[in-house]
Order: structure tokens, then sequence, then C-alpha cells
């Protein structure tokens, strides 16, 4: 069948039941009701302090077939989910299904389990390196799941992810099972991915090197969601969980692309006080920060709130008063970190919360702005963050999806030509977020408004921007490179990717 | 009929460079490329076509060319190509 965006989806696809094609980014409407924990006791006198990540294994019933889940908020500095299926592979479980909810390069040390059928599906955000590599193999049982941040949450809280054993990395944790993530060693700030799986798994182990006397506060993830206590000597290394100080982009292509991004901001008529604003991991996104901070410093503007992943410039925003609250799920760097352990104003939230599209509202439904990376976009302004120039599995959903959809002006950046490549082509590989969501493309060259928004082309007109159309950017890029070839695939389907709302908008097929 | 008379290089393993490397070979075995680049799908036929049209440009019909490519452009590939081939009939 053909879905909405125009791609291709297999009537039947092995291990994915039902094939639910995508419909548009509001399109279906959830039934039923929340998924839960199986109901379970601890008495008084109970202890659930463990010796070992093996004896919590043993504790927790894990089985063969079972799915297990981990947080990536160690980014790459995690050492809990590598020890844990080292744990489980020595105990002969195989057939299990891993759902952390991205997935590192460090993590490429569980290759090995994965090539013995220790592991034999994987559900997350995305992977790079070796890891996207093996999933763009075809070498699982059945085929990846590609899910957002809050497509994930949202699957979860449906039941469509049943998380048998949920793995919590715990920076802080008490005997009893209480969890932050602001203290200790291993600090990584907000625990927002691993709260919706600490609420919806049957059994949670926190895995922690800082035990702290009763009860351990602030508590992120209360001792009622957890089941087991393990202590390790490390659970993550501190360098790779978090950045140090960011140092702004010098490379003069992403200040310009930064400074178009600001300059759109500035004339998109959402630039007035009680704005809020997602600002990406990506350089130029990043680099947008410098030049938002100015104008609104000279505008004399001041947000409402900063959303998402976390990093030092929505910080320094935050505590310069430019915006009044930060919704956190996730931190990058040291200085986030700190923040969300000393302002009141940064506030920790889920995954859920965040961006998963079937509950009250989450977050990104309140965002006015995000400023977004992407690897390629075509000139139906999708975007493809999942997949490279040779259709390979090598970057992750993340909040792209959600937080287009979700906010008023998404602005997508990304260098017309990387190497000899174009970034604006005539199809994008992999589809992550379908362009009706996307409202302008910012390439170095010039930037182009997605014609639906006939009310963002008037308020861009006079603003000394280069804005063009799409078809023009592309044709910028093909002048200089030539028409890239396209990638040719075969019929097999490698991985699956799921918009927010659980319906597939695009599958990965193995490269030729 | 142009000879190449030595075997000579252009440019760099720089991003978005080219390193040329033309060899003479012996008459009627033609032009023979090896093309190692990044963006072989996309591109590897074109530069092999532009590398050779280049060399017949000068009248070079015989030649083992070696191309590391970096995403160099195609006035980059015939710049690169152009040199090498004037060092190796110097």
């Amino acid at each position: 069948m053909i879905n909405a965006v125009g791609r291709l989806i297999p009537d039947a696809i092995k291990g994915i039941a039902p094939v639910r094609p995508y419909a548009g980014p509001f399109a279906a409407v959830p039934a039923g009701r929340t998924a839960g924990p199986k109901l379970r006791a601890n008495n008084p006198g109970s202890d659930k302090l463990m010796k070992s990540i093996d004896q919590a294994i043993e504790a927790a019933g894990l089985r063969d077939g079972m799915t297990i889940s981990f947080h990536h908020h160690f980014r790459n500095g995690d050492f809990v989910l590598n020890q844990v299926v080292e744990a489980i592979a020595r105990r002969k479980i195989t057939g299990l299904t891993l759902a952390p909810s991205s997935l590192n390069d460090i993590n490429d040390a569980i290759l090995p389990h994965i090539e013995a059928g220790v592991i034999t599906a994987i559900e997350t955000s995305g992977a790079r390196g070796k890891l996207g590599k093996l999933l763009t193999s075809g070498k699982l049982a059945k085929p990846a799941v590609i899910r957002s941040h809050g497509g994930r949450a949202r699957a979860i809280e449906a039941g469509e992810l049943k998380i048998d054993v949920a793995f919590i990395g715990a920076p802080c944790c008490d005997h009893y099972g209480n969890i932050n993530g602001i203290e200790g060693r291993s600090a990584c700030g907000s625990m927002g991915y691993a709260m919706v799986d600490a609420a919806f798994a049957d059994k949670v182990v926190a895995i922690t090197d800082n035990l702290v006397p009763y009860p351990a506060t602030p508590i992120s993830i209360p001792q009622t969601q957890v089941d087991f206590v393990v202590i390790l000597d490390s659970i993550g290394d501190p360098a790779g969980i978090a950045s140090g100080a960011l140092r702004i982009s010098r490379n003069p292509r992403e200040l310009l692309i930064a400074e178009y991004a600001a300059g759109i901001i500035e004339h998109s008529g959402y630039f007035r006080n009680g704005y809020s604003l997602q600002l990406g991991s990506g350089g130029a996104s990043l680099a947008a920060a410098r030049f938002i901070k100015e104008k609104m410093l000279a505008r004399g503007i001041t947000g409402s709130f900063g959303l998402g992943g976390i990093t030092a410039p929505m910080v320094e925003m935050l505590e310069q008063g430019l915006f009044q609250t930060v919704f956190d799920v996730q931190d990058f760097d040291v200085s986030s970190i700190q923040s969300l352990k000393n302002n009141p104003r940064h506030v920790e939230v889920s995954a859920s919360y965040y961006a998963n599209p079937h509950n009250g509202g989450p977050a990104v439904n309140n965002l006015d702005v995000v400023i977004l990376s992407a690897t390629e976009v075509d000139v139906d302004f999708n975007v493809n963050v999942i997949t490279d120039s040779n259709g390979v599995i090598m970057g992750a959903s993340g909040g792209h999806s959600d937080t287009a959809a979700g906010a008023r002006l998404a602005i997508v950046v990304a260098p017309l030509l990387r190497g000899r490549l174009p970034m604006v082509i005539d199809r994008v590989h992999t589809i992550v977020t379908p362009g009706e969501t996307v409202d302008v493309v910012v390439t170095e060259r010039g930037l182009a408004v997605n014609p639906r928004r006939t009310d963002l082309i008037g308020n861009l007109k006079g603003s000394g921007l280069p804005v063009m159309s799409i078809e023009e950017l592309r044709q910028i890029a093909y002048d200089l490179a030539g028409r890239p070839a396209e990638i040719r695939v075969s019929d097999e389907v490698v991985a699956v990717v799921e918009y927010r709302d659980g319906t597939i908008i695009d599958v990965v097929r193995k490269p030729l | 009929m142009t000879k190449l008379l030595r075997t000579a290089q252009a440019g760099t393993v720089e991003s978005t460079d080219i390193l040329i490397t033309v060899a003479p070979a012996e008459d009627g075995t033609g032009v023979r490329i090896e093309l190692s680049t990044p963006t072989l799908a996309q591109y590897g036929e074109h530069i092999k076509s532009l590398i050779a049209k280049t060399l017949s440009s000068y009248g070079i019909e015989d030649a083992v060319v070696n191309a590391n490519d970096k995403g160099a452009l195609d006035y980059t590939i015939e710049a690169r190509v152009t040199t090498a081939v004037a060092r190796a009939t110097r």
C-alpha cells in the first residue's frame, strides 16, 4: 500500500502486526486504555538490594523471548546496557527484544551478543556506527522498529511496546529505589526517558554507583515503581555522559545558516513576549542561540519556556531571564545538569510529557519555534535523519517528528552540500518527518518556505532573507554537484520507521 | 596523441578535493581508472567518465589513473587531472 507521504509500505511485514500506514500527522485517533505493569507487592521489611546484576536478572524472572529496556541519558558514557546484556548472555537467555530509548557508539560492545542470538529484535530511536550497520543488515529476526521519543512513550503507554524488565541507570539511588539523575559521579541530569519505562515495565531494576541513605531526594523515579536495586562500582564515564563547555561553531557555513534561522524567527510573527523555543543539538542550531539571544535582548523580548534536550545556550538564556522556564527531558552538558539541580525554574519532564501525541497533550503542542537538523530534505519538505547517503542507518529519530508536528514554526537547517552530496534532493531515502509538518528549510545558499505556509511567506517578505522555492534550492545543489544516482535497494525490509502515532511512515530496505 | 612520460600527481586528500595520480601505460591498453570515493553509488560512473573525457581532451589514450576522491566537484576534478597531465608530460 502507498501511505500518505507516497511511500510503498508492504501489506505484511515480518513481526509487525498490524501494519498501519501513515495517514497524516494527526489522522490516527487512539482508542482503548493505557497499559500498565502487573500488580505486585513489597511488604514491610522487604529487601530490594541485590548483590549483582545476575541476581537481579534472576529475581526479575527474565526469560527467553522477553523485552528489556534501557534509557540513553548516559549517552556515550553508558556502562549499564553493555554490562546487563553481558550478564544476560552469561545466563544463556536468548531471543530477547532490546528496547532502549536510543543506542550510542559505546553500545557496539553488545554486537557479539546479537550475533549469538541473545538479542534477536531491536526497537529504539536509532543507531550509528556498527550497530547502525547491523540494523541495516537484516540479521535480526524481524525488522528493527524506529520510534521517535514521543512515539516510544506512546507505544509503551498504549501497550504496543510491552517492557518485561526495565534496567535503569541511577546516578543517585536509595536502597528502596528512589532515583534522581542530578547527584553522584555519573550524574546525567533529567531522567525523562526512563520515567516512562519505570512506570510501565512489569519489573524495574535500578542500577547505581551511588547508594545514598534513605530517602534519596529529589525523587525523579519513585520507589513505588522499582523492584530491585543493584550497586556497581561504576555505571558510566562522566566524560562520555556530559560534554564540557560547548564551543560555539566557527564554521562560517554553520554561522550563516544560524543567522538565517534567527532572522526567520525574528520575522516569522511568533517572535513576541511569551514565545517558546527548542534548539536541536547540531552545530548550526546551537549557533543560532547566540543570534536569537541578541535579537531577544535588542527587542526586549522574553520567552515562556525552552524545551527539549537541554544544552548550555538554553541554560544561559534561562539564567539571564530570557526564558521563564526550561522543560528538560535530557541533558547534554555539565552546565545543563547543574542548572536542573540548582534552578527551580528548570523542570524535569518525562518523554510522555515532552512529546507523546496520545495523552492529554504534550509540551511540544505548546511550542512556537523549533530548529532541527537534517541529513536530507526533499522538494516535498520531507526530512530524513535516519539513513546516510548509502541507505545505511546512522542516526536517530529522536524528537524530530514530535517537535515538527507540535511547533507552530519548524525550521530545518542543513548545509546544501555535504562534500559533493546535495542535501536538498528530489526524494529523501527515508522519511522520518513528513513535509506537511516542516515549515522552512534553511541552507547557506538560501531558504525555502513550505508553500502551505502562505502566512509565513508573507511575513518573511521584506525581511532581506534569501527566500526562494525549494526547487530552486535543489537546482543550485544539482548545478554544483549533478543529480545523484538513487541508492539501489533490495525488497528486504530491515527496519520500519514508525511515525509518532504508531503508523508506518516509511521502511528501510537493505541496500544492494 | 600525447604520451605520458612519467608518473605524476595533483590534488590533495582534503575534504572536497581529489588526489589524481596518472602513470604511463603500454600503447593500446587504454585508460584504466581506479576510483575510491565516498560517493561511489551516486557519482562513481560520472567521475570516471569525467576523468576519461578530460584525459582524452589532451590526446591521452593510454594511462593508469588512481583517483582518491574526497567529494570534489567537477571543476576540481578537471583541474586536478589537467595539472597531473601537465606534470606527467613535461
